[in-house]
């Protein structure tokens, strides 16, 4: 391994060595301080005579001096089930004191791309026990569904819930095949302490620990650490799931401090930007992680993915959002307005999309009225929604009796339907059921996405005569 | 993607530097836009830009721990495709390889690199029926023979474009594979089934004539008010989750083309295991075979090589392009060309390029019009006529349609589908917005439509355009002051159009009935929805209030057309039932 002190330029969280032996492009540095501590890196681009370097925990302190190693590799993370349970950094190493860790194997972090040939489609419906999810905007296994948020709201409570009560079905009735086991996977990118905390917290106190890796790069952590923390954990999440046959679900959070940290590197390199400043591979980059989702046939385990993202000034036409959102399948919106209300989780279900929902829903998956009693509750809440503008210039009264209850419809969709606290779990049935009660407050023919066998079967006639007397 | 063959000069070069997916190399002799195979695990790339001694590679494959200094090997030739029998139920990565055949040769459920394969079987014979004799003269283009490649389709075997042409002195009919001759012309030249062509190069036709048949998609509000034409383009554009790709999966599943190509450029991995799960179970509603035997699939989602990408459109369309020289009725989807536009700008930006608008280079509305220009309505060099209708999907950030891939893309094509979040929020879907969306094909298409549905078929529809333009108006006045305030006419107008965006704009995609609808089922709901206009507006001229209108049972009914099996005689029936309920209340 041939050392060099050819330093030649040191600029933001790059580092321009003079070689004279060819470096491979992505392969991993080590450059150690003329105090003796050690610093590692990563190849940006490798010419014959120089090469650009990426240093992971900043390039303060590095000098002229300093000498740099090439380890001939690119970076590895050693992967083992004994993972499970351990804390580690946002580059891999263990800081919860544990045992030191001794892999099976090291795998390439940046992970090859899964054939489209070689998937398996995802339709096994995973129930969150959030109604607002099951009902409306399914999560299956092996989807990649963001949580849209913003500073101020409770996407971490969310993420919680839905870690802490994400079951199959199959699991409880108690044939569930050996060895697919649930673990969750936590990768965390900038996100203050205070926040690992409350995740730790409650990764603690619910048990959870003992089936999740948790990757923790904090806010003070060097920015550009935060470019392969995500790749470690979904490194960490393909081993689980398609050697070891655990159903992984990641949790990514905040993606939008991995794009600062993407925007930092391509400034410094001096590359031409995309929109808003973040470099115009961002979509490559952000596909590289979320593809990393999905099923493989004949291999029993599945990474499903929840990145949170927080959406700079609410606007979901950022480039980070909107790149998300075309790669993703589906998102999950937390409103504003609804966390002002105090309704918990503030799910906003209108804009909120689950691609792969129809295919996970049904008979034999979850309930055969599912489809249209999702179709009808969208209708009859988008209907109560636009005329919530109406009623604050004409008044409850200029409205006909139908508008009335579409309004009535809207708010106890709110209260009941989407209001359930962070520490409910509704199963997909009460779910559903609630969803009837609900529409039964509409008259049956106003009912137009529901078959009409189904109506038969579910419908609430006694409800309607109820809302009907509470009226008159 | 072909393989370099032996007889190729081969001048090899040094790497220079290696950034992402751009590597230059000192010393290698080669032209541009030959394919080159870099380094020790010989990725595959492409030459872009040659300057002094330094000459500029885009590497297909993901060029992790490639290092100065490794060689990189001209093949001589540019970017091609394999041609012949075997592309149909085949499913490609953005080069034309076989991703089940990679999935074999590399045993992994993940992209290995620097493997290669062929884009047909090279091995596999297939039975040849000669379609001319010994003493036949045959000039480039000619159709020589057929070979049935699947049930629905058979495939045409053609003296290549670039031959000089001459008599038979040998042909005949048995199995053969496709690099065996199975035609000898007195020039000496050999004809076999296989053919290659560059891919950015469009296949010689005669004449690009006016199309006048139009592409039937099964969707009403495609058919109904924005037709496309076979041999035409259209444009997709949408913010995300406002249905993009489920338009696109319907137009592959139902349009009536003969043959669909259907290219993923850059999008998710497992809608592309949707489509390569669905196609062979579902089955082509004019021939009733499986649907997969008249597609080819081009698989490059979002996370593989971005170079690949941005070859992945110019695959599908030279693979279109040949079936169309057979005188077959192409389709090609692409979703998305947004994807592809960021692929060039991506390269562009490793180039140092000066940008364009947005970061974009300035060729791309060049590039784009070049690639929609291969679309058309051809008489082929061999005397038939086929078409490539193109069918792009636009990804515009933030649903923002001023940005330049969507505008750049407006200005050639002539069918506009806008999809509208709105609509999709409301879960009104094909999400398309009938206000905004065009097409420049009505006009020529029109006489079809009467010839071969109903004769006042441009009436009806001009009658259901104005009703909903009209309700756009009235919706304007309702927001301000609510519905009961608008004179009863108008609030008639506002329930009949509520009718038609519901009952025939609608279309329930995952529903086994309504996710194709032919032609005259299209013109029965909207005219049923005229019979109840009609009836209607003479009944509150006889002084019915509109309220006693609008409650009738039959009216709901409307909303139930779509998903019948047996939809003529529901609404003979509902016709009925409307107009007599209607006249009980005068």
């Amino acid at each position: 391994m041939k050392e060099y002190q050819t330093i030649t330029e040191i600029s933001g969280p790059l580092v321009f060595v003079e070689t004279d032996e060819p470096v491979g492009y992505d392969d991993i540095v080590e450059i150690e301080l003329s105090d003796g501590e050690t610093r590692r890196g990563q190849v940006l681009e490798s010419a014959s005579d120089y090469v650009a370097i990426q240093v992971f925990e900043g390039t303060e302190g590095i000098d002229r001096d300093a000498s740099v190693r090439f380890l001939g590799e690119t970076m590895k993370m050693p992967v083992t089930e004994d993972l499970l349970g351990r804390v580690m950094d946002g580059t891999g190493q263990p800081i919860d004191g544990g045992p030191e860790i001794v892999p099976d194997e090291r795998r390439d972090i940046v992970g090859e791309a899964i054939n489209p040939y070689s998937r398996e489609y995802p339709e096994e419906f995973i129930q969150t026990g959030v109604s607002a999810i099951d009902g409306m905007n399914t999560l299956v296994r092996g989807q990649k569904l963001p949580i849209f948020s913003a500073s101020g709201l409770p996407h971490n409570d969310l993420a919680l819930q839905i870690a802490r009560q994400a079951t199959v079905p199959e699991e409880e009735e108690g044939d569930d095949d050996e060895g697919s086991e649930f673990a969750v996977i936590f990768g965390a990118m900038g996100i203050t302490a205070e926040e690992a905390n409350e995740f730790m917290d409650d990764f603690e106190r619910t048990g959870a620990l003992e089936r999740s890796v948790v990757f923790m790069n904090l806010a003070d952590d060097p920015a550009v650490e935060r470019t392969i923390t995500p790749r470690l954990a979904l490194t960490t999440a393909e081993y689980l799931a398609f050697e070891k046959d655990y159903h992984v679900l990641v949790i990514l959070t905040d993606m939008t401090n991995y794009c600062e940290a993407l925007r930092e590197i391509g400034a410094a390199r001096e590359e031409v930007p995309g929109r808003r400043g973040y470099p115009g591979y961002m979509y490559t980059d952000l596909a590289q992680l979320y593809e990393r989702a999905g099923r493989i046939e004949g291999r029993e385990g599945s990474v499903t993915q929840l990145p949170i993202l927080t959406m700079p000034g609410d606007d979901d036409t950022h480039p980070i959002p909107d790149l998300t959102g075309y790669i993703t399948e589906g998102q999950i919106y937390i409103d504003r307005d609804l966390n002002s209300q105090g309704i918990q989780p503030p799910i906003n279900v209108l804009p909120s999309l689950s691609r792969l929902m129809d295919d996970g829903i049904g008979e034999g998956l979850t309930r055969a009225d599912h489809a249209d009693v999702k179709d009808q509750i969208f209708a009859a809440y988008a209907e109560g929604e636009d005329l919530r503008d109406l009623v604050n210039i004409v008044g409850r009264e200029a409205l006909s009796e139908l508008d009335n209850k579409y309004l009535d419809f809207a708010d106890r969709f709110e209260e009941e339907f989407v209001d359930q606290g962070t520490d409910t779990a509704r199963s997909i049935d009460e779910t559903l059921e609630l969803g009837w009660d609900l529409l039964s407050m509409l008259p049956k023919d106003a009912l137009n996405r529901i078959d009409e066998d189904l109506i038969e079967e579910h419908y609430r006639e006694d409800e309607t005569a109820e809302t009907v007397e509470a009226e008159a | 993607m072909s393989q370099a063959t032996d007889t190729d000069v081969r001048e090899d070069g040094i790497i220079e530097s290696v950034s992402g997916p751009v590597v230059t190399a000192r010393d290698l002799d080669a032209r541009m836009n030959d394919v080159v195979y870099v380094g020790s695990e010989g990725l595959m790339g492409e030459v872009i830009e040659i300057e002094g001694n330094i000459t500029t590679i885009q590497v297909y494959e993901e060029t992790s721990g490639v290092s100065p200094g490794e060689p990189v090997e001209g093949t001589g030739s540019p970017l091609s495709v394999d041609l012949g029998p075997g592309m149909l139920d085949a499913i490609y990565d953005g080069v034309q390889r076989p991703l089940d055949v990679l999935e074999e040769k590399m045993g992994s459920a993940f992209l290995d690199r620097g493997v290669d394969a062929p884009g047909i079987d090279l091995e596999k014979t297939w039975e040849f029926t000669p379609e001319v004799e010994e003493g036949d003269e045959v000039e480039a283009g000619d159709i020589v023979g057929t070979v049935p490649e699947t049930p629905s389709i058979d495939h045409k075997v053609m003296v290549p474009p670039d031959s000089e042409g001459g008599e038979v002195v040998a042909i005949e009919s048995g199995n053969f594979n496709v690099e065996e001759t199975v035609v000898e012309l007195d020039s000496g030249e050999e004809i076999q089934m296989h053919q290659e062509w560059p891919v950015r190069q469009q296949r010689p036709t005669v004449e690009k004539e006016t199309p006048t048949e139009p592409l039937i998609s099964g969707q009403r509000v495609l058919d109904g008010l924005f037709p496309i034409a076979k041999g035409g383009t259209a444009a997709i554009p949408g913010p995300f989750g406002s249905g993009k790709t489920v338009t696109q999966h319907q137009l592959a599943k139902w349009a009536d083309a003969d043959i669909v190509v259907y290219v993923g450029c850059g999008e998710r991995g497992n809608e592309m295991t949707e489509v390569i799960e669905d196609f062979p179970e579902l089955e082509d509603p004019t021939t009733g075979n499986a649907l997969m035997d008249r597609t080819c699939l081009i698989a490059n989602t979002s996370n593989m090589p971005v170079a690949a990408r941005e070859s992945c459109v110019y695959t599908g369309i030279t693979i279109a392009e040949y079936f169309r020289d057979m005188g077959y009725d192409v389709a090609l989807m692409a979703d998305s060309t947004s994807r592809w536009a960021e692929a060039m700008r991506e390269i562009s930006s490793r180039l140092e390029e000066m940008p364009g608008e947005e970061g974009y280079p300035a060729y791309l509305s060049a590039r784009l019009s070049e690639f929609y220009e291969r679309a058309g309505y051809f008489e082929n060099i061999n005397g038939t006529e086929g078409s490539v209708s193109v069918i792009g999907a636009v990804s515009p950030p933030g649903g923002d349609f001023s940005e330049p891939v969507t505008q750049n893309t407006l200005r050639i094509v002539k069918t506009f589908w806008a999809l509208d979040a709105d609509l999709a929020e409301r879960r009104h879907f094909p999400s398309i917005n009938w206000n905004e969306s065009y097409s420049l094909y009505r006009d020529q298409l029109d006489p079809w439509f009467e010839e071969n549905v109903r004769a006042d078929w441009p009436e009806t529809r001009q009658w259901a355009i104005d009703t909903l333009d009209e309700e756009a108006e009235l919706q304007e006045i309702v927001q301000l002051v609510g519905k009961d305030a608008l004179p009863e006419d108008q609030q008639l107008t506002l329930e009949i159009a509520r009718y038609l965006r519901e009952a025939w704009l609608q279309q329930n995609a995952f529903h086994d009935v309504d996710t194709f609808c032919e032609p005259e089922k299209t013109y029965r709901i909207m005219d049923a929805a005229k019979t109840y206009n009609d009836a209607a507006f003479e009944a509150l001229d006889a002084g019915v209030p509109v309220e006693e209108i609008t409650d009738i049972d039959a009216a709901p009914r409307l909303n139930r057309i779509g998903v019948q099996e047996d939809w003529d005689e529901y609404i003979d029936e509902l016709e009925d039932d409307i107009e007599s309920q209607l006249r009980e209340l005068y």
